[in-house]
């Protein structure tokens, strides 16, 4: 009875009945240690027990299948059992920098994130002057990880040279895009390596205020991030005198309100300052001129995350990963119609056809793969036959597609382009802020044009129109929203043609729809 | 009007010292760093297609028309939102931006109607002009997709509607009641396609709190938020620049014509006080000028039971110079004066007074600022050396602290307050000191950093304890002391601000105002950077209101807040021409420019010009005026453009001087609540049809130029000066610049003012003369007008007005936003919707002890008299505060005021009347006794 059993109650685990697992467990007498997440979804609901401080995995697990571990205090020999989860084929290939302490560790007790090292970068950087801490960063090659991947310490440099007193740190944590979740699993798994980053940020720029815009969609992440900064206060982590160190540093939790766009940096800083979920035309860019019109930070949370390991490690040992000007890790997140689905801490530079087909065990349905969509709504469709590119901002806009914040979403081959072309429209009339025009009336236009397309209407004439309009909000939009929108459009008219001529009845695909 | 648009650059200027060199289309130019590509471009007339950018708003970037391509730099930035950078080589006209163009607006043209012949912006449309430009010559998209062209016309607003099917919701509207007006009603509701400009919460504009200022219609470029007159008649086909005529910040506006009917009143981007803002009654309550109450004959009756005679010119001028000269051989020379009017122009005012001067050969000339501003004059005149606020309003957005004493600027000088508002947002502090909770206290964006609310009266109590922490704890700036006032009186004042009766702790029992809450007020005013003071009526109607002026002189001389951008002290001027009535002579005592009666020099430089024998002894005041016809000895009363029925206090007694006299004249545009006890009426012009100029609060002399010819043929100054010439005085000028000729010859501070100058130049503020050629915004800058600037002794007495058991409240009364003074003119408008009618505000606290109900008629009265009014519950006010307005004639607000004024000028004490509220369910007698006169205006008799 001695060993200690883990359990994530990580969002995607309570959702697949994890909440069930624990309550089996629970009234069968045993204690559990909840965590965040390994990664490995399709394993989820899924328990650790540790012995010899080695900890073997079970999963996924039904309550039913958790009151018989636990009445049999966990048999190796189990149906579900998986062994030692460090030695999954899934956790050996992967370089966990950021979320080597994600499913691990209980995500509110500070001891055992420190006892992991969770302080080590913080520590570290609290002893250096911020140029020090901007140089590292600068060395390391971090680049942002929202999606626009703009080297992170330049910004800090940036923000730095502004006049102060008052500058802000914002971590982005509106994670719309469609198949991800890698912000969400950290701040489930591993707040306090995000908090640390808000920290050091801080430092870098002389800011000692910093907000962490969450989506109201994850409540979850919302309870933890809220517990683990009151945590951190009660610790001195956070607040006056951190670590005794004399840095002043203290974050603000503000919760999204179902916008989209708001993931867009500048309506961000809009919806902070309380007002209508807006994009600003740039310049000034927020590093000079951002939230309340001060100095401001705006990175997305993996950016901020992978601060504390780069201040422990040294800007080199970061830039030593990757593949060429695509430095360290990237969590990427298989979704959709997949087998294996869940996120990967990877260096930079596997091929897409890797992580689907290894690391993804192809499509969920079993049917043939026929597309991907990477970097969420805004992203471009790949085609099947064309998986054999380098995960990296270069290769990919090299193939007209984007990194976007690392999430994968796979189609099998019921899926209909055309349909997701006018989808991609109609996204972006629904989550589009409605300031600049070819977003606000394009997307709608967009949306119709593609569904007379759709229906035969005037198909070439139609292609034309669709083409000239992608070219337009590529081109005249203010923000990504409607900047991007053509990218899923385009890649799937010009990848996917077939998808869009004349089609003699409905087609299987639409009776599929 | 494509006249105006074509002037817009597009984005704001920026002021910077630094300049920047590029090149538009191969062009060179050079503009301030900063600029925006789109302004630099016009700065060399090449106009970039634009919709949602205009230069009254900041750069938004919404529309994307006006892209444009810069050599070496990716893509297509928007032309307003980037800045200029040295070397830049931008394209605004190639290939792909046409497409571009063409693109953005074939998609708005895909949800907009295609009814632009019947359209009332048709001819005035920034869109169509644009979709021209662009050269759209199909959409594509054809016009069955989604679209808003069913989106209802809200038409809720009085004078303009907004349509919400021709919004292309650019946002010029909301930016400009943010970043103009700082009301901040408007908004857009949704978002993506379903983005649509709200007023409110599901309300229409008229429930909003939209306060109409027009700002919005002002931008909008297209007809979805349309003036309804323009609706109505259609698009303007000429336009004159004019001066509105309400409140003392003199806001210059085009009023746009067609024929002799105006179309609407736009404000002039150029003007000098408002640089294009406007509030709900210059823009829109012009329609009293042509209203049927307005009476365009002369009319005449021997007595006043008697029905008015409707008569020509000369039997009218005829009969009342009869009339005055038979009181002056029966009564004396002295037995007839003249009120002038602050509402008039200054050619009109200067008229009135050199009549009674020359032609009635006495003093007897006073101004209905004796009833508002005259402790102004008193007060600065005697600490600065002149009768005038210091500074130009533009000087608020240098201010780092402002001070709001008694004055309520967003109601009674809403442009004026939408700059300090702005100024505020961007971070200077605020105190207001107020019996009241203003909207300045708390509104949106807006709270002051210290509310004093101060028990009305004890205004003096409260200066003195700010300039008590002043001197006591060393905050007195001692070089501006030293270098710009009088050693010896300051050295008075010091000792005696310094004694312990005026301390805050002291005043606390007096004022109600929390000591530590004055002390870090004057800390604030002190030492916070340019400390500017602005004040209203509730400075200067009160008993010691000349001692508060004073008091306020002090306190700027003390912390050297004065002579520079940002600082002062300045009266928010209540009418359009207090100024400059006062500055045309219209004091029993003083001469135009200020001089004394009795100053042998002046008297003889006017004798001479005027060419007639003058009196050298100071006339009568208004209310000396009304006690010597009670007592018999004045008869004959020249009342221009003012009703004092209405507006002076203890109404009561005012009938009663009035009914006692022999003559009184009214010139007027209505017949109003003093022509009941008038003899002759001779009708006068609205601003519309007048020539001649204004002067604001900021000594600003503005032009007013006939829009119109007078629609009862005849000028009023000429009026005037044929009266004058039927009393013996030959007075006569060509036209009214001949008068401003004349003021300029004989008053030095006018000496470069002239008609011809003011058409060129747009407006001058005085003194203009060969010391300051260009005029001077702001005054006292080397050194007070006076040499040095003098400290005054302020010691607090409290007013004999005081809560009893018997009246335990005190009244103080005020303006609203939406009417303007007696009413006259606001009250035939629809700006009447805001404000049916007058309404007692009381606090909570007192409503419960006296079982009231919101919106119950209550008896308001006090020793003088009694009227009956609605009540309606507000925390506004403190408990033992009730306030009022005084904006119609029927609620009788002046029946219960008293006869107490000022000590030094007999400016009516209005702010203070001890009072007692109680359940009513009839008018009062005043009022039941006014409403039968009006059913019977024959039947004005004695009671």
């Amino acid at each position: 009875m001695a060993d200690r059993l883990y359990l994530s109650i990580d969002a995607a685990a309570r959702s697949v009945g994890a909440d069930d697992v624990a309550a089996a467990l629970r009234q069968s007498g045993r204690q559990v240690v909840t965590t965040g997440s390994r990664g490995m979804l399709w394993l989820e609901p899924m328990v650790e027990v540790e012995r010899d401080g080695v900890r073997h995995g079970f999963g996924p697990l039904t309550a039913q299948d958790a009151a018989d571990l636990a009445a049999t205090d966990f048999p190796d020999s189990h149906a579900k059992a998986l062994g030692p989860v460090e030695a999954l084929p899934w956790m050996q290939a992967q370089s966990r920098l950021i979320f080597a302490r994600c499913g691990l560790i209980d995500p509110l007790d500070p001891d055992m994130f420190e006892a992991e090292g969770g302080l080590n970068g913080l520590k570290a950087a609290l002893t250096q002057p911020p140029e020090t801490i901007i140089d590292t960063l600068i060395r390391s090659g971090l680049r942002g990880r929202g999606g626009a991947g703009f080297p992170a310490g330049i910004k800090l440099k940036t923000a730095a040279a502004q006049p102060g007193p008052v500058k802000y740190i914002c971590a982005n944590a509106d994670e719309g895009d469609s198949g991800t979740f890698a912000d969400r699993m950290l701040m489930e798994g591993d707040p306090g390596q995000l908090i640390a980053g808000m920290i050091i940020a801080g430092r870098a720029i002389g800011a000692e205020t910093g907000y962490i815009y969450l989506r109201s969609e994850y409540p979850d992440a919302i309870r933890i991030v809220s517990e683990a900064l009151d945590v951190w206060r009660a610790k001195g982590w956070l607040g006056k005198n951190i670590l005794g160190s004399g840095q002043r540093f203290d974050i603000h939790l503000r919760r999204g309100a179902g916008s989209y766009v708001c993931g867009e940096e500048s309506a961000m800083l809009e919806s902070l300052e309380g007002k209508r979920g807006q994009v600003r035309a740039k310049p000034p860019i927020p590093a000079i001129s951002g939230l309340f019109g001060k100095p401001t930070i705006i990175n997305n949370v993996l950016t901020l995350a992978s601060m504390p390991w780069i201040l422990e490690h040294g800007g080199d040992a970061y830039a030593a990963r990757g593949h060429e000007r695509s430095t360290g890790t990237q969590a990427f997140q298989l979704a959709g119609n997949i087998k294996q689905g869940g996120l990967l801490e990877l260096d930079f530079g596997i091929s897409l056809k890797r992580l689907i087909e290894e690391f993804g065990g192809g499509t969920l349905s079993g049917r043939p793969m026929r597309a991907a969509q990477l970097g969420g709504p805004l992203g471009a469709y790949i085609r099947a036959d064309r998986l054999d590119v380098a995960m990296d901002y270069e290769s990919l806009a090299a193939h007209g597609a984007m990194l976007g914040h690392g999430g994968i979403v796979v189609f099998d081959d019921t899926v209909d382009m055309a349909a997701q072309a006018e989808f991609a429209m109609a996204f972006c009339a629904e989550e589009s802020c409605g300031k600049c025009t070819p977003c606000r009336i394009g997307a709608v236009r967009g949306r119709e044009t593609l569904a007379k397309i759709r229906q035969g209407v005037d198909i070439s004439t139609n292609l034309d129109l669709v083409e000239d309009l992608c070219s337009l909000m590529t081109d005249a939009s203010l923000c990504a929203m409607g900047g991007l929108t053509p990218m899923p459009v385009m890649s799937a008219i010009r990848e996917f043609p077939e998808d869009f001529e004349p089609r003699a009845e409905a087609s299987a695909a639409d009776m599929v729809d | 009007m494509a006249s105006r648009r074509d002037n817009d650059l597009g984005t704001p200027p920026k002021h910077s010292p630094d300049t920047v060199q590029l090149t538009i289309d191969g062009q060179p130019v050079s503009v301030p760093s900063g600029t925006s590509i789109m302004r630099a471009a016009a700065a060399i007339d090449t106009r970039i297609p634009k919709l949602c950018a205009t230069d009254r708003l900041e750069a938004f970037g919404s529309c994307r028309m006006c892209l444009v391509e810069i050599e070496g730099r990716m893509g297509t930035p928007a032309s307003c939102t980037t800045p200029v950078e040295a070397g830049m080589a931008v394209s605004t006209q190639t290939p792909r931006l046409e497409a571009l163009r063409r693109g953005v607006m074939e998609l708005y043209i895909s949800d907009h109607p295609l009814d632009c012949l019947t359209c009332s912006a048709n001819g005035d449309c920034e869109l169509q002009d644009t979709a021209g430009e662009v050269g759209l010559r199909e959409v594509r998209y054809g016009f069955e997709g989604e679209n808003h062209l069913a989106e209802p016309v809200d038409t809720s607003n009085p004078y303009f509607q907004f349509d919400g099917s021709k919004c292309i919701v650019c946002s010029r509207c909301v930016r400009a009641c943010d970043e103009i007006q700082g009301t901040l009603a408007l908004t857009v509701d949704n978002r993506g396609f379903d983005s649509k400009i709200s007023a409110g919460l599901d309300e229409g504009f008229f429930d909003s709190e939209c306060v109409s200022c027009g700002a919005c219609i002002q931008v909008c470029p297209t007809a979805t938020l349309m003036e309804k007159s323009v609706v109505e008649h259609g698009q303007p086909r000429r336009s004159v620049k004019t001066t509105c005529a309400y409140c003392g910040v003199g806001c210059s506006f085009i009023a746009e014509l067609q024929g002799d009917e105006v179309v609407r009143m736009t404000p002039d981007t150029e003007g000098g006080a408002n640089a294009g803002h406007s509030c709900v009654k210059g823009r829109f309550a012009w329609g009293y000028a042509s209203h049927p109450d307005r009476v365009l004959k002369p009319m005449v009756r021997e007595a006043i039971t008697e029905a008015w005679r409707e008569v020509e010119w000369d039997e009218a001028i005829t009969f009342a110079a009869t009339r005055f000269k038979a009181i002056q051989s029966e009564h004396g020379a002295g037995a007839i004066g003249g009120i002038t009017s602050s509402r008039c122009t200054n050619e009109e005012v200067y008229v009135v007074q050199k009549m009674v001067r020359a032609a009635f050969g006495n003093n007897n000339v006073d101004t209905c600022a004796r009833v508002c501003h005259s402790p102004t004059g008193y007060g600065l005149k005697n600490t600065f050396g002149t009768s005038a606020g210091t500074q130009d309003f533009r000087s608020v957005d240098a201010a780092n602290v402002i001070l709001v004493i008694g004055a309520n600027p967003t109601d009674a000088h809403p442009v004026f307050a939408s700059r300090m508002k702005q100024r505020l947002r961007a971070g200077a502090k605020l105190i207001v000191i107020d019996p009241r909770a203003t909207d300045l206290v708390r509104s949106p964006h807006i709270e002051a950093d210290h509310h004093i609310q101060l028990r009305p009266g004890t205004n003096v109590a409260v200066v003195n304890a700010l300039a008590h922490v002043i001197v006591t704890e060393g905050l007195i700036d001692r070089r501006f002391v030293a270098e710009r006032c009088e050693d010896e009186s300051f050295a008075r004042w010091a000792e005696f601000i310094a004694r312990e009766e005026n301390s805050p702790e002291a005043v606390e029992a007096v004022s109600g105002v929390p000591a530590e809450t004055l002390r870090q007020a004057a800390r604030l005013y002190a030492g916070g950077g340019n400390g500017a003071i602005y004040y209203g009526l509730g400075v200067t109607e009160h008993s010691q209101g000349s001692s508060m002026v004073m008091g306020m002189a002090n306190l700027a001389m003390a912390t050297g807040n004065i002579g520079r951008n940002g600082v002062g002290v300045n009266p928010l001027r209540g009418q359009n021409n207090v100024q400059g009535s006062c500055d045309m002579g219209s004091f029993p005592h003083e001469f135009p420019g200020y001089r004394h009666v009795s100053d042998d020099a002046t008297r003889a430089l006017f004798a001479e010009a005027w060419s007639q024998d003058l009196s050298g002894e100071p006339g009568l005041r208004i209310p000396n005026m009304l006690s010597a016809a009670l007592d018999g000895s004045f008869k004959g009363l020249f009342v221009q453009g003012e009703d004092i029925a209405q507006s002076d206090p203890d109404t009561q007694n005012v009938e009663a001087a009035l009914r006692a006299m022999d003559c009184v004249i009214v010139q007027d545009l209505f017949l109003n609540e003093t022509a009941a006890f008038a003899h002759i009426f001779l009708p006068g012009t609205a601003f519309l049809e007048k020539d001649g100029t204004f002067i604001n609060a900021e000594r600003r002399i503005n032009r007013v130029r006939p829009a119109m010819p007078e629609k009862q043929g005849l000028s009023e100054w000429e009026t005037v000066c044929r009266l004058a010439r039927a009393m013996g005085y030959d007075m006569a000028y060509p036209d009214a610049a001949a008068i401003m000729d004349e003021i300029a010859a004989l008053t030095p501070s006018f000496a470069g003012v002239s008609f011809d100058r003011l058409d060129r130049e747009g407006s001058v503020q005085w003194p203009c003369n060969d010391s300051a050629p260009q005029g001077t915004p702001i005054m006292h800058v080397d050194g007070f007008v006076r040499g040095k600037g003098r400290f005054m002794l302020t010691q607090f007495i409290p007013t004999e007005e005081k809560a009893s058991r018997r009246f335990p409240l005190l009244l103080t009364t005020g303006r609203i936003l939406s009417q303007y003074n007696v009413g006259a003119q606001t009250r035939r408008t629809e700006n009447s919707r805001w404000h049916e009618e007058d309404v007692l505000q009381i606090h909570p606290v007192d409503a419960e002890t006296r079982g009231l109900k919101e919106g119950d008629m209550v008896s308001l009265s006090s020793r003088k008299g009694a009227v009956s009014i609605r009540a309606t519950i507000s925390e506004r006010v403190p408990p033992g505060v009730v306030y009022t307005t005084f904006h119609h004639p029927d609620s009788g607000a002046n029946v219960v005021t008293t006869e107490l004024s000022d000590w030094a000028t007999n400016c009516p004490e209005y702010k203070v009347t001890a009072v007692q509220v109680a359940p009513a369910n009839m008018p009062s007698d005043w009022q039941r006794n006014r409403a039968e006169s009006q059913r019977n205006p024959d039947a004005i008799t004695a009671e």
